[in-house]
């Protein structure tokens, strides 16, 4: 293992790490767009508090800028009269926030059981080999892709399962990974 | 005729027709009849939420998302006006499917979202719900764009929304996307994930049917229980009660069958149909293969051996006997080629990655398993690490923790174990001898100590 095993992900992915609560900073201040701010609007009406809101919110945030930056997790935060160590809190319980910048192609393969049972470790590390020797939760250097290994996608029946971006995809093999990889271009 | 005799598909009847997901052809093979007989029969007084309580009661509906509780019975613990007050119902759809092997509703989602819609249309009138929720796994993007086409659809017709029909019925349903996390799947994780929190499961009692989202009664009900719902109104309890195998266990099933089998995928039959039955359905064991185990119920459900499912009949009760569980019907199958220890490492890497850290065993106890597994999978093994897995297993289990989560963890480790030991000690023994030089690394502990390294594992 090259990267040691407790290199942080700021220092992987070549960021300062300067946010609180070990956020990392985008650099920059961010606001909502006013498409967004609508779009909030309408969610708002739909809970009864304010809080319910958050991970619609958190989508909203993750859709406007690619990643959960420390900046994004404060705009969230007051906007919805929340403080943002708890905004963080809740971003870190879940997976799907990306905490760092990721790849135009974010490649998930699911590595539980049936996809498992399929060769779907085998399909992982190939993948990442093919990439250029990318390691878990890096971006190749012409920013295109990010491999990441995910558990069940719920499409056990399509083993080994891997899902891009908000795409699916079914039976992905060593064999036609090679096609799989050219078709996202 | 039997319960068990094959019937034309129910829950899966619209599948593969063209546009399955539109209204206008939801509406032409029948759909919201029952909806719309509803609410004209609640003006006149012919229906009430009592008389479709009632009614689910009596169809013997167990809920599909992996407890098997008698659906109308959990209806019933809502309290009633005169005790609730003020406090509004709320009826949360669980569509955050996520077990490994288990992938039924997804197909009910994305093939036929007016199906479940009427279902949760059905379930609040029985409930006195004005907003439901569909809590929908973050990942399946595409089948939330569904659901909120479909809603749409149904506020655009009619079927949603203020006096709906002239019935004096109000309802509005919203569709809430989880952001990457298998707990919430869990009622009351779910129901503090809707509130926007961390998914972190709740001390129960009291029960959602009390105290539930914003602290008001609700009711969460799986996707493929709300669709047998709308089926039971349409065709009556009786109809229902016809189904299966026996009066504990009726309807039709929805089971989704993986792993090494020939034709994988989502089969319909009466609830109880012999183990046999479902194989053969999913076109046997892959290449012709022995089987060699058998996973009856998600990830969670202690494995059983070929010679031990044998026979069983598929349901609650049928495989409870087994000494298992039929969870959600998500049945991974594992011929003669698998290696046990490393499917055990596997799963129990999952629930490593999954366990949401509130209670100190499950938190500490599910990554212990884990390193322990990829140890001996890794040629490490010690003789002394099956007993120790053991042990921390029956210590983190049996009510130790806030839900059932550490007791689903351990399951598959104690059955590999004790079912499959020798293939462990196989592992352990190659470890123990002179001379041995250790693997490399196994392709589970690359890949764990991969995303540990990247931070991925949070």
């Amino acid at each position: 293992m090259s990267g040691g095993a407790n290199v942080p992900v700021a220092e992987q992915a070549g960021l300062p790490r300067t946010g609180e609560h070990g956020a990392l900073s985008c650099g920059k201040a961010l606001s909502f767009s006013k498409e967004a701010r609508a779009e909030l609007d309408r969610l708002l009406t739909r809970y009864p508090t304010k809080q319910a809101a958050l991970l619609p919110t958190l989508w909203l945030a993750q859709k406007e800028w690619g990643w959960i930056s420390r900046e994004a997790v404060d705009a969230v935060a007051s906007l919805l009269g929340l403080a943002p160590a708890f905004v963080w809190g809740v971003v870190t319980f879940y997976t799907m926030y990306n905490r760092a910048p990721v790849g135009k192609h974010l490649i998930q393969v699911c590595t539980s059981i049936s996809c498992h049972l399929n060769g779907a470790e085998e399909v992982f590390h190939e993948c990442k080999k093919r990439l250029g020797g990318l390691k878990t939760g890096e971006t190749s250097k012409d920013g295109k892709y990010t491999v990441i290994e995910v558990e069940c996608l719920a499409q056990c029946d399509k083993a080994p399962a891997v899902m891009v971006n908000d795409d699916d995809y079914a039976v992905i093999t060593k064999d036609n990974l090679d096609a799989f990889l050219k078709g996202l271009g | 005729m039997s319960g068990l005799d094959t019937i034309p598909p129910v829950l899966l009847a619209r599948l593969g027709k063209p546009d399955s997901r539109a209204i206008d052809g939801y509406v032409a093979d029948g759909g919201y009849a029952s909806w719309k007989n509803v609410l004209a029969g609640a003006k006149s007084g012919e229906w009430t939420p009592a008389k479709l309580t009632d009614m689910v009661k009596a169809s013997g509906l167990r809920g599909r998302g992996g407890a098997g509780f008698p659906c109308g019975l959990k209806w019933t613990f809502v309290p009633t006006k005169e005790k609730r007050g003020e406090k509004p119902v709320y009826l949360l759809c669980n569509a955050d499917e996520s077990e490994p092997g288990t992938f039924k509703d997804r197909l009910l989602i994305e093939q036929d979202p007016h199906q479940i819609l009427e279902g949760m249309m059905l379930a609040s009138f029985a409930l006195d719900v004005k907003h439901a929720y569909i809590y929908i796994r973050g990942e399946m993007v595409h089948g939330a764009e569904y659901l909120n086409a479909a809603i749409a659809e149904a506020h655009a017709k009619g079927f949603l929304g203020t006096d709906i029909l002239g019935s004096g019925v109000d309802l509005t349903i919203t569709v809430h996307r989880g952001a990457g996390a298998y707990i919430c799947g869990e009622e009351t994780a779910l129901i503090e994930s809707l509130e926007g929190k961390r998914g972190h499961p709740r001390i129960k009692p009291p029960f959602p049917a009390v105290s539930g989202v914003w602290g008001c009664p609700t009711v969460v009900n799986n996707v493929e229980t709300l669709c047998c719902v709308k089926h039971i109104v349409d065709r009556g309890a009786d109809w229902f009660k016809g189904v299966g195998r026996n009066e504990k266990n009726t309807g039709p099933k929805l089971y989704a069958v993986s792993g090494h089998v020939e034709k994988p995928g989502v089969y319909e039959a009466p609830i109880g149909i012999p183990w046999e039955q479902l194989l053969a359905m999913a076109g046997g064991v892959r290449g012709g293969r022995k089987l060699k185990a058998v996973i009856p119920g998600g990830s969670s459900a202690p494995m059983l051996t070929a010679a031990e499912i044998a026979g069983i009949p598929m349901d609650f009760d049928g495989i409870a006997a087994a000494k298992s569980m039929f969870g959600s019907a998500a049945i991974i199958v594992m011929d003669e080629t698998t290696d046990i220890p490393k499917a055990v490492t596997n799963i129990a890497k999952f629930y490593a990655h999954e366990s949401c850290g509130q209670c100190t065993p499950c938190r500490e106890g599910t990554p212990w398993l884990l390193k322990m597994l990829r140890r001996i999978v890794n040629g490490e093994g010690k003789k002394t690490d099956l007993d120790l897995l053991l042990q921390i297993s029956n210590q983190m289990g049996n009510g130790m923790t806030i839900c059932v989560f550490a007791d689903a963890a351990i399951a598959p480790v104690i059955s590999g174990i004790t079912k499959f030991r020798g293939e462990f000690e196989a592992y352990i023994e190659k470890s123990t001898k002179p001379g041995f030089e250790t693997a490399a690394s196994s392709d589970i502990t690359a890949a764990i100590a991969d995303r540990t390294a990247a931070g991925m594992h949070s």
